[in-house]
C-alpha cells in the first residue's frame, strides 16, 4: 500500500465525485419508489441499462446526439414504469414480493439486451467522449460533468417538487399513512402511477449518462445494485437529495480505495457500508 | 416415533435407493449430469428454505455460503492436495461457522428482517467475493481442479457425481423433513408469523434462528464442495454471481416455502424446464424463462405449487362427508372438565411474584416508576388504572418483552429481570395480548401446541403437545376450530384462543391483558366464568381490566396504577372509595 501523489489523489477524488453523482442519479428513482411507494424496484437497474443501450443504438446507428435521445427515451420509459406499476398495484404486492417480481423482470430485460446487442462490451463513441478541459492540474471530462450537472439538477428539482407542490405533499402524505391520505382526498392510484413513471424516467436519464461514461455489457446490470442501494440507504429512503450525497460519499471513498490499493478492492467499500448501515441504522429503512 | 410418522423418511430413502441404481442401467452420461444438476439445486433450494422459508428470513446470500464451501474444497484439494472426500466435511463446516458468526451479529438487530435481511445477505455475498478475489484464496486467475482425482464411487466419473449429489440431496431432504416436524420447525414457523410473540411464548428465537442458519449454510457449503470438483475450474466471478440466490429463491417460491418438499418440487421443475428450453444454443432464453416464471409465480400463486395443491385437496375433502373429527376427540370435547393446572408448589398466601422498585423508561418518558407489587399464590389480582397508567407496561416488563430500567421481579425465589423472554415463559409466566396476536399461518391447534411445547409445561414431543393443545381448546370451547386458521375466528374466539395458548403452557402465573375489551355482554359473562375456572385449578392470575363490574366480581385484591406509579392496593370495594383513586379516575371535583 503506497500513498499516491497529491495530484493523483485529487484527480481520484474528482472522479469519485463524478461516479458518485451517477450512483446518486440511479438511486434517486430507486429511493423514491422504495420510500414513497413501498416498492423495491430491482428492475430500476435493468431499465437504466435498457435506456443506455437504446441511447447507444440511436446515437451510433441513428446518428443522433446522445443527449437528444432523451427526448425519445424519457417518455418511453415513463410509460414503461407506469405500466409495470399498474400491474403491481393490480395484484397488491407486498414490498418483498415486489422485490422478487422485479428480480424476475430484471432477468427478462437482461436476456432481451443480450439477444439484441449480444453479451459483448459496447461503447458509445460520441463527440463528448473526447472533450475534456483542465482546471489547474486536474482533468475534467465532459461526459462525467454532464452526469454531475444532470444529477444535481434532477435531485434539486425532485426535492422542490416534493417540498413545495401539492402533488409532492400528497405523495409524502400517502407514504406516511395511506388510508388517512385517501380520506383527505388523495388519489393514491393515479399518484402512484405518475410517481412510478417518473422513477422509471429518472432511471432512463441515468441510463443515458451511463452510456456516455461507461462501457456497457448486460451482466453489468448487477454490478450496480450494491453500490446504489448503499447510496440510497445512506441518504435515506424517499429523500430527494440523500442518494446524491450518499452516492458521492461512496464514490469518493471507492476512488480513494482504488488509488491506495487495487481497483478490484473497490466493491468492498460500498457493500461494507451497506452492511454497517443495515446493522446500525435499520430504522432508516 | 410410531410407524406412521416414519412414513416420509422411509419413502425418501426408498426413492433415493431406487435412483442410486440408475447408473447401472448404462444410460448415456449426460443423463447423469442432468440428474446431478437436479440434485444440486434440490440441495441448494431445500437448504435455503430451512431458514428463509420456515422462519421467513429471506436470504439473498445463499450464493455466499455455497461459494465458501466451493472455495474450501477447491483450496484444500486443488492447492493443498487433500483427498477430495476429506474436504467435504470442512466444505460444510466453514460456511456454517461463517453463517453463525454473521447471524450472531445480524439476529441481534431487531429490525433487520424481510427486505433488509435480503439486502444485507446480498451485500455479504459481494464482500466475500471481493475478499476471495483479492487474496491468496483465489487471487484472480481462478483455481484448477483438473489434477484432483475423482473418487471411484460409481462405475464412471459422471456416475460418481450423480451418486454424491444424490446422497447430499437425500440427506438434505431428510434434514428438512426432520426440522419441519420437530419442535425446532414449529418454533421457526412461529418466528415467521410473529417473532416477538413467539419469544414471549417461550420460543428461544435467537438460538433457533442461529441453528436454522447453521444447518442451511452447512448444506449449501456441501453442495458447493461437490460442485467444485464437478466444474473443475473455479472463478470468483462465476461462483458468487447473482444466479445462485435468484434461482434458489425462484425454485422455493414456485414450489412453496411453507413445506419441506416445496423447494425440491420447484427445483426439479425448473431444472427440467431450463434443460429443455435451453437445449441447443438458446442459453439466453433460459434466463428470460426464469425471469418470466418468477413474475408469473409471484402474480398468480405467491404461495407456491404445493400450497395451491394442498388447498385444492382440502376443499375437496371439506365437500365430502364430514368425518374429519375422530370419535375419541368428540368425547374429549363433550367434557370440558378442567385439566389439572401446574402443581401448586407454594402454600396459599405465599407471595408468588414479587416486584420491587420496578421501573421502565422510554428515552426519558417514565412509563413505570418505583412500583412494588406482590402477587400472592392462588389469587386473582386486578390491575387497574386510567389509560397510559402503566398497566400494559407492567405486563410487558414482567413477561420480558421489555427489559426493566430499574428494579427486580422475582418469581418464587427466582429472579426474572434480565432473563430473555423465553426463559421467563419457561419459568412459568404466561400472558395474553389485548389485541390477539395469533400465529396467522399456523392452525388453531398448532398455535396452542407452541406454548405447550415451549412454555412451563415442558411437553416433550409434538404428538403430546397436540393432545395437550386439544385439551385446552376444549377447555376454551374452541375444539371444533382446531384445524381452522386464526383468520377464520371472530374476535371473541381469538380472545379465547389467547387464553388457551396461555393455559397450555401450564403457567404458574397468568397475565391477562384486557381480555374482556371488545366483547359483547354475553361473551363477557362466558369469559368471566372461564377465568374463574382457571383460578379454581390453582393458577395465579394478574387481571388487567377496565370493565369494573368484572373486576369487582373476579378479583381478590386490586392494585391501582396512575401515571406509572402505584396509587393504592387492597380489596376492590375499599380501594375504589379512596379519594386518590377517585381523583385519578374521575377528576378533581369528585375528590
Amino acid at each position: 500500500m503506497t500513498w499516491p501523489s497529491l495530484t493523483l489523489l485529487s484527480q481520484s477524488i474528482l472522479s469519485g465525485i463524478f461516479v458518485g453523482s451517477l450512483y446518486g442519479l440511479l438511486g434517486l428513482g430507486l429511493g423514491l419508489s422504495w420510500g414513497l411507494l413501498r416498492l423495491i424496484n430491482l428492475a430500476h437497474f435493468a431499465f437504466a441499462f435498457l435506456a443506455a443501450y437504446l441511447c447507444y443504438q440511436l446515437a451510433s446507428g441513428g446518428r443522433m446526439d446522445p443527449l437528444l435521445t432523451l427526448v425519445i427515451i424519457v417518455p418511453a420509459f415513463f410509460a414503461l414504469g407506469a405500466a409495470l406499476h399498474w400491474l403491481m398495484t393490480r395484484f397488491a404486492l407486498t414490498p418483498f414480493n415486489s422485490l422478487l417480481l422485479t428480480f424476475g423482470v430484471t432477468g427478462i430485460v437482461e436476456a432481451l439486451i443480450q439477444t439484441i446487442w449480444t453479451a459483448d462490451f459496447r461503447r458509445l463513441e460520441s463527440h463528448y467522449a473526447h472533450e475534456k478541459f483542465r482546471i489547474g492540474a486536474l482533468f475534467v471530462p465532459v461526459p462525467e460533468l454532464i452526469t454531475l450537472v444532470l444529477a444535481v439538477a434532477l435531485s434539486l428539482g425532485v426535492w422542490a417538487v416534493l417540498r413545495y407542490t401539492d402533488l409532492g405533499k400528497a405523495l409524502r402524505a400517502a407514504a406516511e399513512d395511506a388510508p388517512v391520505a385517501a380520506a383527505f382526498g388523495v388519489d393514491q392510484r393515479m399518484h402512484g402511477i405518475v410517481l412510478a413513471g417518473t422513477c422509471s424516467a429518472l432511471a432512463a436519464v441515468a441510463g443515458v449518462c451511463l452510456a456516455l461514461t461507461f462501457t456497457l455489457a448486460p451482466s453489468q446490470i448487477y454490478a450496480w445494485i450494491g453500490v446504489v442501494f448503499a447510496a440510497v440507504m445512506i441518504g435515506g429512503l424517499g429523500s430527494a437529495l440523500g442518494p446524491l450525497l450518499g452516492g458521492v460519499l461512496i464514490g469518493v471513498s471507492e476512488a480513494i480505495t482504488m488509488a491506495v490499493t487495487a481497483p478490484s478492492w473497490a466493491p468492498i467499500v460500498s457493500f461494507t457500508l451497506l452492511i454497517l448501515i443495515l446493522l446500525f441504522r435499520p430504522g432508516k429503512a | 416415533m410410531n410407524a406412521r410418522s416414519l412414513r416420509v423418511p422411509i419413502a425418501i430413502v426408498v426413492c433415493a435407493s431406487l435412483l442410486a441404481l440408475m447408473p447401472r442401467l448404462g444410460l448415456p452420461a449426460f443423463y447423469d449430469s442432468l440428474f446431478y444438476l437436479a440434485f444440486h439445486w434440490i440441495v441448494l433450494a431445500t437448504s435455503w428454505n430451512i431458514l428463509s422459508g420456515y422462519a421467513g428470513y429471506f436470504s439473498f446470500g445463499h450464493g455466499a455460503f455455497f461459494g465458501v464451501g466451493l472455495y474450501t474444497t477447491a483450496t484444500l484439494s486443488g492447492k493443498l492436495d487433500w483427498p477430495f472426500l476429506a474436504t467435504l466435511p470442512l466444505a460444510a463446516a466453514v460456511p456454517a461457522l461463517l453463517g453463525v458468526a454473521l447471524g450472531a451479529v445480524v439476529f441481534r438487530v431487531h429490525r433487520v428482517r424481510g427486505e433488509l435481511f435480503a439486502l444485507l445477505t446480498l451485500a455479504v455475498t459481494f464482500v466475500i467475493a471481493t475478499i476471495v478475489l483479492n487474496t491468496r484464496i483465489d487471487g484472480g486467475p481462478g483455481i484448477y481442479l483438473n489434477a484432483v482425482p475423482v473418487p471411484a464411487i460409481g462405475p464412471t466419473q459422471s456416475s460418481t457425481f450423480f451418486l454424491l449429489a444424490l446422497a447430499a440431496a437425500t440427506a438434505t431432504m431428510l434434514i428438512a423433513w426432520a426440522v419441519y416436524v420437530s419442535k425446532l420447525g414449529l418454533g421457526l414457523f412461529a418466528i415467521h408469523d410473529d417473532e416477538d410473540a413467539a419469544e414471549v411464548m417461550g420460543v428461544p428465537t435467537y438460538g433457533y434462528k442461529l441453528a436454522a442458519f447453521a444447518i442451511s449454510c452447512a448444506l449449501a457449503g456441501l453442495a458447493g464442495g461437490i460442485h467444485a470438483l464437478f466444474i473443475s475450474y473455479v472463478t470468483a466471478g462465476e461462483v458468487f454471481s447473482i444466479t445462485v440466490p435468484l434461482t434458489v429463491v425462484l425454485m422455493s417460491v414456485l414450489g412453496g416455502t411453507r413445506h419441506w418438499a416445496g423447494p425440491a418440487i420447484g427445483a426439479t421443475a425448473i431444472t427440467a424446464l431450463l434443460y429443455f428450453s435451453t437445449a441447443g444454443d438458446h442459453a439466453v432464453l433460459g434466463k428470460a424463462a426464469v425471469g418470466a416464471i418468477l413474475v408469473a409465480a409471484i402474480l398468480f400463486m405467491p404461495e407456491g405449487i404445493l400450497e395451491r395443491v394442498q388447498r385444492a385437496l382440502r376443499k375437496r375433502s371439506a365437500r365430502g362427508p364430514a368425518t374429519t373429527r375422530a370419535p375419541a376427540e368428540t368425547s374429549l370435547a363433550s367434557e370440558p372438565a378442567a385439566p389439572a393446572a401446574a402443581e401448586v408448589l407454594v402454600r396459599p398466601d405465599d407471595v408468588l411474584l414479587r416486584a420491587r422498585n420496578l421501573g421502565k423508561s422510554f428515552s426519558g418518558l417514565r412509563a413505570l416508576q418505583g412500583v412494588d407489587v406482590d402477587v400472592r399464590a392462588g389469587e386473582i389480582l386486578g390491575l387497574i388504572g386510567p389509560n397510559g397508567s402503566g398497566k400494559s407496561t407492567f405486563i410487558n416488563v414482567v413477561s420480558g418483552h421489555y427489559a426493566a430500567t430499574t428494579g427486580d421481579v422475582v418469581l418464587d425465589g427466582r429472579k426474572l429481570t434480565g432473563l430473555p423472554a423465553h426463559r421467563i415463559a419457561r419459568a412459568g409466566v404466561a400472558r395474553t395480548y389485548q389485541i390477539p396476536r395469533p400465529f396467522r399461518h399456523l392452525s388453531v391447534r398448532d398455535n396452542v401446541a407452541v406454548t405447550a411445547l415451549f412454555g412451563h409445561a415442558r411437553v416433550r414431543t409434538r404428538a403430546q403437545a397436540d393432545a395437550e393443545a386439544m385439551k385446552w381448546l376444549a377447555f376454551a370451547g374452541l375444539e371444533a376450530k382446531a384445524d381452522a386458521h386464526p383468520d377464520d375466528l371472530n374476535l371473541h374466539q381469538r380472545k379465547f384462543l389467547e387464553l388457551a395458548r396461555a393455559l397450555a403452557s401450564r403457567p404458574r402465573l397468568v397475565l391477562l391483558d384486557e381480555v374482556l375489551c371488545g366483547l359483547t355482554p354475553t361473551e363477557m359473562n362466558d369469559a368471566v366464568a372461564l377465568i374463574r375456572r382457571i383460578r379454581d385449578q390453582g393458577a395465579t392470575i394478574v387481571f388487567v381490566e377496565h370493565v369494573m363490574h368484572a373486576v369487582l366480581a373476579l378479583t381478590d385484591r386490586i392494585v391501582v396504577f396512575n401515571q406509572g406509579e402505584l396509587l393504592a392496593q387492597g380489596r376492590a370495594e375499599q380501594v375504589m372509595r379512596e379519594p386518590a383513586v377517585l381523583t385519578a379516575y374521575l377528576g378533581r371535583a369528585h375528590a
